[in-house]
């Protein structure tokens, strides 16, 4: 039962409902997300946006409805095959690695659970890839700062060669300097190996820098799902989504200020 | 005497001991703030900025250690007064807003206990007079039902209404001044944008001073009327923070250019140039 309006959609949610024990935290949720795009689920806490996450990965089981990534249907038990085309980075970098493991076995581990080799030079080149010195390679995760720590979880997270990778605010424990190399290197990884994201943040700024689209979630439920050039202008349909719009400041520099915005960063 | 400012710090000094010789934090830092006066301090994880707020205090735990050739608040000598003397000010006349509700409040208490003895503490008041200034200060921090939310508990509420309780918590022995260090990060936007309001529009209509910490530059931006940036513990540029957007020193500039904007049309985010070592 793949999605049949949309064949090519990476993730593909229809009527998805979840809940908590005797609790629905999230109703009717629909959406595409096309192969190769990044889309932005956007909202309040309690809103329910990372629950979504969730559920796609397979750590909030109690759900009803239908999830499918790259036109599989996902059960609702671990899935093994599931894990190698869809992986999660979680938001806080601090606590999402295991702190008595080192770095090398973080990574080595999706390897020798799916029984793949050659993990040693992999891992070499991963580290490559997300921009970690070799020197890190043998150090635990308290020897690393936040950002490195979120390039390891990123390069985690990548060691299967997903296609679809799921991030839960990928950034929003670290500084605005090091978010800025985060969102750098995912939206590098992105482009070198064609890889398709489903990004929760309730930053909006960084909506417009990383991805194409945004559905707007509100108790719940998605109130509106909008081009990220609606940022730009403000043009939402929802009120709700208004307001959030504006208690993030709106567009200080819609169009002459922006010209001189982008004179004032030297390259350096 | 009130054309003296409000506070003043000359060569601000914090210190840790390490195996390799003492650390600074905060090196040398020099700051006036005057009466009516709303600062920000911005800077990112480990540039000083909440330990200058906890200095002011002299919140410093140790093995910390400060020093201040200068530490004045409305004329009285911090660096020279005595624990007992210090404890007078704190909370009466120097209150801070710390980051997150969920840790700050005493879990097993009422909303409308703690927020009593705030003010127990430093004024005797009859009973009665006190639960209607708790209740007229959840009022004035905009929570509906005062009467209700006072016999809750912390768990009980959300964030944002925690961190309203914290600020009654703070303003209600009316202090001369609010030092608020990062007092929204743990809170959603929409949240944030009235938590700030709130704190405004208490602090003008009292005469309070406020120090704003935050390592979000437009938010200070947007709350203040100086700003001062520090890193690695040193103020690297201080100005009004109207003309942020002029800020001259480089890494102000890194900062400001490092965020993405509502309408980005950057491919890729300039970064801050950290020599040695293989970035974070």
């Amino acid at each position: 039962m793949s999605s049949p309006e949309n064949p090519k959609a990476a993730i593909s949610l229809k009527d998805l409902d979840i809940s908590y024990g005797d609790t629905k935290v999230v109703r009717d949720v629909t959406f595409d997300v096309a192969e190769g795009e990044s889309f932005a689920l956007v909202g309040e806490s309690g809103s329910g946006k990372s629950t979504v996450l969730k559920a796609i990965a397979g750590l909030a089981p109690d759900w009803t409805g239908e999830i499918s990534v790259l036109g599989k249907p996902r059960g609702h038990g671990t899935d093994r095959a599931f894990s190698e085309t869809c992986q999660m980075v979680f938001q806080d970098p601090y606590a999402s690695l295991h702190p008595r493991k080192t770095i090398d076995t973080v990574l080595s581990e999706p390897l020798a659970i799916h029984g793949i080799g050659k993990r040693s030079e992999k891992v070499v080149e991963m580290l490559g890839a997300v921009g970690l010195d070799q020197r890190f390679r043998f150090r635990f995760p308290h020897q690393l700062s936040g950002g490195q720590r979120q390039r390891v979880a990123i390069a985690r997270a990548l060691m299967l060669e997903p296609k679809v990778m799921l991030l839960d605010e990928p950034t929003s424990a670290l500084d605005v300097s090091v978010q800025a190399e985060i969102l750098n290197l995912l939206k590098r990884l992105r482009r070198e190996q064609g890889l398709t994201y489903l990004m929760v943040t309730h930053n909006l700024p960084v909506v417009s820098f990383m991805c194409d689209r945004m559905a707007v979630m509100n108790k719940g439920r998605i109130v509106e799902i909008a081009p990220k050039t609606a940022l730009y202008d403000g043009s939402f349909a929802d009120p709700y989504t208004r307001d959030l719009y504006a208690a993030s400041g709106g567009n200080p520099d819609a169009d002459p200020a922006l010209a001189a915005a982008s004179e004032s960063k030297d390259p350096a | 005497m009130t054309e003296a400012p409000l506070l003043e710090i000359e060569d601000l000094r914090v210190s840790f001991a390490t195996p390799k010789g003492p650390v600074e934090v905060v090196k040398g830092l020099n700051l006036i703030l005057g009466r009516e006066e709303r600062l920000g301090i911005v800077g990112e994880s480990g540039s000083g900025k909440s330990m200058t707020g906890r200095s002011i205090l002299r919140l410093i735990r140790s093995p910390g250690k400060q020093t201040a050739k200068t530490l004045r608040f409305d004329g009285l000598d911090l660096m020279g007064q005595s624990n007992r003397e210090m404890r007078q000010i704190r909370g009466a006349r120097i209150s801070m807003i710390m980051q997150d509700p969920k840790f700050s409040l005493n879990p097993v208490m009422t909303i409308g206990h703690q927020i009593a003895e705030a003010l127990q503490v430093h004024e005797k008041l009859p009973r009665r007079d006190l639960q209607a200034r708790v209740i007229e200060m959840l009022n004035s921090v905009r929570i509906n039902e005062p009467e209700r939310v006072a016999k809750m508990y912390p768990h009980e509420v959300s964030g944002g209404m925690g961190q309203r309780v914290m600020i009654a918590m703070m303003l209600i022995p009316r202090p001369q001044l609010l030092i608020a260090d990062e007092p929204t990060s743990a809170l959603d936007v929409s949240v944030q944008a009235q938590v700030l309001d709130l704190i405004e529009e208490l602090v003008t209509g009292n005469g309070m001073g406020l120090i704003l910490i935050s390592h979000d530059l437009n938010l200070v931006a947007r709350y203040c009327d100086r700003i001062l940036v520090m890193n690695g513990g040193e103020v690297v540029e201080a100005c009004a923070a109207k003309d942020l957007h002029k800020a001259s020193h480089p890494y102000t500039k890194g900062l400001l250019a490092a965020q993405p904007r509502m309408q980005e049309t950057r491919d890729e985010l300039p970064v801050l140039d950290r020599s040695g070592g293989a970035g974070t």
